[in-house]
């Protein structure tokens, strides 16, 4: 378990930027059970390498004219029964890692962002796989 | 949409090598093929964190376009392989 001083610095840039947290398995049940619209979900992480380009990818990305109804994360490695359970909507097909990202509409996940398509990228970079995947799961630009 | 070419958070380890933390795939000289989180390497051995391995039957190709699109199904949470038998390291969203 790592240090929540540590911790709360990525917590904080998270709701900064509009995400509601999810800390326990209700919440997060709350969150994604009959989920209808578009979800994503971000699996936060401390890894400085990956998540360190993930979380400011995500801020650029949810200032794009189309983005998912609602917002959500889960911290890996800190929140481990909320993350796990949050895991459990992804499907059984998706392997966990993180960070992550998951697209969910109406309770199914349609676009996922693994570890190994944000580690070693710009956040430009992945911001522009994120904002594709908005105009195409999270309605018209039109 | 704006711009974020900033990195936020904390690297726990400064200096480290340079694909650490990267998924990559490691091609050997035997019959299996990893793709892993790389950790490091030293004079002797590749050091791999949660790693999936492929040995057929299964077509390579077909185990890759899984992984990449569902993530590495792991078979060892930390994992050696001697650098003697390793022909090629390639990131995992290259190959």
């Amino acid at each position: 378990m790592y240090d929540p001083r540590l911790v709360q610095p990525m917590r904080n840039e998270t709701v900064a930027m509009g995400l509601k947290e999810l800390t326990t398995v209700a919440e997060v049940d709350d969150a994604l059970a009959n989920q209808s619209g578009t979800a994503l979900v971000l699996v936060n992480s401390v890894c400085g390498c990956a998540a360190g380009t993930a979380r400011p990818a995500l801020r650029v990305a949810l200032g794009h004219s189309v983005t998912p109804d609602q917002v959500y994360s889960v911290f890996a490695g800190v929140d481990t029964d909320a993350t796990g359970r949050a895991r459990s909507y992804f499907g059984e097909e998706f392997q966990p890692s993180s960070p992550s990202m998951a697209l969910i509409r109406d309770g199914e996940v349609v676009a996922m962002l693994h570890r190994h398509m944000i580690e070693g990228r710009s956040p430009d970079d992945i911001a522009a796989d994120l904002t594709t995947a908005f105009d195409k799961h999270c309605g018209s630009t039109v | 949409m704006g711009t974020a070419n900033e990195m936020s958070g904390h690297v726990f380890h400064p200096g480290h090598q340079e694909l650490h933390g990267i998924t990559v795939v490691v091609t050997t000289s035997g019959n299996a093929t990893f793709v892993g989180r790389f950790d490091r390497e030293d004079d002797t051995l590749a050091y791999l964190k949660d790693v999936g391995v492929h040995r057929g039957p299964e077509t390579w190709d077909v185990y890759l376009e899984r992984t990449k699109l569902y993530g590495i199904k792991v078979d060892h949470r930390e994992l050696t392989v001697p650098r003697g038998e390793i022909t090629a390291i390639t990131r995992l969203r290259d190959a």
